[in-house]
């Protein structure tokens, strides 16, 4: 028997490292230890419920653990074969406890390629990757395969880059491996930048071989012995497992000189990101691993010509590479029988926001914004309205209910003005305003713009202060010509893709909540109520009934009143903080 | 920066000179070297750049240029209990810039600022990737999930 505890960031915040010590001592404790182990595996994905901690092999999948549930576990379950009814997920629908996390609505959809192995194994131990198929499709590619050969199969499986602009992945190894050089070089792209995506985090974290064995194939095709991982450094668990990975991989001979008696000699080394957004575009992530400032290059020279060092390198991202290997597996014709017709197989989203279910997802191409919304992720908090989707992080734009029922596909989010991007998904419900959502994104733009083009810099800056100004209440009609203006020039003439993708969370709103604009700059107001520069808070005297709690929660002291009888607040103190409209409950305070 | 001063001891040059010279001087190493240094002081003030640009044989300015390239580095030293409020997208829609007003209004501090008493600091970061907890906020290593603006005041105590 098996017990596997969740050790991705998430879980982990939540205490799941010392679930997994009063799981090992309570076994201990009952001399059980020698018979069922407990295994730290990767992300399991379902974030939302979280710490989870699954007994295998019956698949009993438990959910929010805490450290003191640790015996129950074991006494009820290990010992007795009794699960524990009440850490079982409960469905929202028919309110049954629901044990095996093939029949939860969060799983039933998901198809998982590049998390194949996340929760499944312990990511710090070389074996088990081994036992799930691991270093098979390396050692299939250098013993039987002709570089060619293996490039053939990649562009035929139709995989496109996961990290945003979705380039065919087969088409860019054939490019670097044309070019001849003395050394070229293999880089993961593993600096997640996008605010609110954790997929390639997880990969590492859970299953950080298959991002090296696809490496090792990728230098095989393209005459690489040197690959490079740059990662950010706020991603400390990811790294550690990383060196772990590396360091097994190298005691098996699977990296280093002459791997498996071919010749063929790879290794890897790591590079630290340290926080720049921009570094995601190719050229800036190779000057940074440089060690100079990451700003981009004119491509081109692409990568693929002249990279790092001035040599041919090939850089593609973390979930492209941990689709390899499966890609060489079970073949170029079954990967290319998932997913739309321009883009095959899947694509994992973190679902975040103002959703129920957040979480890591997988699902295949096509997949509507309805089915990963609704039934993926379980509908809206709170049972609020839907209002809108964000794909593609600052890149990225706003979809709406228009776009809930198309399916989902490279091609097809950028046709309704957004962008895959890494794979973001932030949900948002109507008390969020998107005047204000542009404004944070451009917010971010305008601090990670690497400053070298003059419309990116000075661009973006004007636009951020004209939604700011809107969000005051002091825009014009004319800004609204402005902001579609700026954006396109913005768009046409930045030199890389971060200035060229920055004014699409503007130009997106614009025309999906072009009406909300409108309620800003005509009527003074913001609908969703948060603009604080637009509201008032104010007390319905009919319904005060005088419970103080509004005056007791309120830091400025605005508010007043005699215990029983209505109160008031000072709009010239009030600071617009919104603490007594979260703690009245009688509905009395609202806003104007 | 000005008002801080800052002298390396015999002692911390020597690490500081050891930790390049484990990078073989190479300038292309300077992101690395960084990490490392800061690890080391907490933070990059002006003296240990100018050191470590010698050593790695390139122009202060260039090491300054690297340094307030990226947000990960600081010349700034962070209080004891390093406060940062993640502000990425699935926080921010969760209520995250609410629980950084109250921070700043508690301590009265700006973001990038640490108390007079260097206890704490204030910072944002962008995604720790634990969206399922949002809004998260970390001191020092710790994550804080699920926090709202009447929370800010039981993790401040945790630390008195």
């Amino acid at each position: 028997m098996h017990l596997l505890v969740c050790g991705g960031t998430g879980c982990r915040a939540s205490e799941s490292d010392a679930i997994l010590e009063n799981l090992q001592s309570t076994l201990a404790e009952n001399n059980l230890d020698g018979e069922v182990q407990v295994v730290k595996t990767g992300c399991f994905g379902f974030c939302e419920k979280g710490p989870i901690v699954k007994v295998m092999p019956d698949n009993t999948f438990y959910t929010q653990v805490k450290p003191e549930d640790a015996k129950e576990i074991v006494a009820e379950h290990v010992i007795k074969g009794r699960k524990v009814n009440r850490l079982l997920y409960l469905d929202p629908e028919n309110k049954e406890h629901v044990a095996d996390s093939k029949h939860m609505g969060f799983y039933k959809k998901q198809i998982r390629i590049a998390l194949r192995n996340c929760g499944f194994i312990n990511p710090e131990n070389i074996d088990e990757y081994i036992s799930r198929d691991g270093y098979e499709a390396l050692a299939k590619c250098i013993t039987n395969m002709k570089p060619q050969e293996v490039i053939d199969e990649i562009k035929a499986s139709g995989l496109r880059g996961r990290g945003g602009a979705g380039f065919p992945t087969g088409l860019k190894w054939e490019i670097a491996s044309k070019n001849a050089a003395d050394q070229k070089y293999v880089v993961c792209n593993a600096d997640e930048g996008d605010p609110g995506a954790f997929m390639d985090r997880s990969v590492l974290e859970g299953d950080p071989h298959s991002v090296i064995e696809a490496m090792a194939i990728c230098g095989y095709c393209m005459g690489a012995t040197k690959g490079l991982v740059y990662i950010r450094a706020e991603y400390p668990l990811a790294i550690e497992r990383l060196k772990i990975a590396i360091d097994q991989s190298r005691e098996y001979g699977l990296l280093g000189e002459d791997i498996l008696g071919t010749g063929f000699a790879f290794d890897l080394e790591l590079r630290y990101g340290a926080g720049a957004f921009v570094c995601g575009e190719e050229t800036a992530l190779i000057h940074s691993m440089e060690g100079l400032r990451g700003e981009p290059t004119v491509k081109p020279p692409f990568p693929a010509e002249k990279g790092y060092l001035g040599k041919p390198s090939n850089v593609n991202n973390v979930e492209t590479f941990a689709n390899i290997p499966v890609i060489i597996n079970k073949g170029a014709k079954w990967f290319a029988s998932l997913g739309t017709e321009k883009s095959k197989g899947t694509k994992v989203f973190a679902l975040a926001g103002k959703i129920n279910n957040v979480g890591l997802i997988e699902v295949p191409m096509g997949t509507t914004l309805r089915e990963i919304i609704f039934e993926i992720g379980g509908g809206i908090k709170d049972g609020k309205k839907f209002k809108a989707v964000q794909t593609g992080g600052p890149s990225g734009g706003c979809l709406t209910e228009k776009h809930l029922d198309t399916p989902i596909d490279y091609d097809n989010l950028i046709a309704s003005g957004s962008m895959m991007g890494s794979g973001g998904m932030i949900v948002m419900d109507e008390d969020d305003c998107m005047v204000s959502i542009a404004k944070y994104y451009l917010d971010f733009t305008v601090e990670e713009s690497c400053g070298k083009c003059t419309p990116c810099r000075v661009g973006n800056k004007r636009l951020y202060e004209i939604l700011d100004k809107i969000t005051q209440g002091n825009g014009t009609m004319e800004d609204i010509d402005k902001l579609r203006n700026l954006s396109n020039v913005i768009r046409d003439t930045s030199l890389c893709g971060l200035g060229q993708t920055s004014p699409n969370p503007v130009l997106s709103t614009l025309d999906n909540f072009y009406d909300e604009y409108l309620a800003h700059i005509k009527d003074h107001k913001c609908p969703a109520g948060q603009c604080k520069a637009l509201m008032q808070y104010v007390i319905n005297q009919e319904a005060c009934v005088g419970c103080t709690a509004c005056a007791r929660v309120c830091p400025v002291n605005a508010i007043s009143g005699e215990r029983k009888k209505p109160h008031t607040i000072d709009t010239a103190i009030c600071i617009k903080c919104g603490a007594c409209y979260e703690k009245c409950k009688f509905d009395a305070i609202f806003i104007n | 920066m000005s008002h801080i001063k800052f002298k390396l001891n015999p002692e911390q040059l020597e690490e500081l000179k050891s930790v390049c010279k484990s990078f073989r001087n190479e300038k292309s190493e300077l992101i690395n070297v960084l990490h490392k240094a800061q690890g080391i002081f907490g933070y990059l003030p002006a003296e240990v750049q100018e050191v470590i640009a010698k050593e790695l044989n390139t122009s202060v300015a260039q090491v300054y240029g690297v340094v307030t390239f990226y947000s990960f580095f600081s010349m700034l030293p962070k209080g004891q209990h390093p406060i940062s409020i993640c502000m990425g997208t699935a926080c921010y829609v969760r209520g995250g810039e609410k629980v950084l007003d109250e921070f700043k209004r508690i301590l009265n501090l700006q973001v990038g600022e640490t108390t007079p008493d260097g206890k704490f600091s204030l910072g944002c970061l962008r995604c720790v990737g634990a969206c399922g907890l949002a809004p998260v906020v970390m001191v020092g290593e710790k994550v804080y999930g699920r926090v709202a603006p009447d929370g800010v005041r039981e993790i401040l105590k945790d630390y008195e």
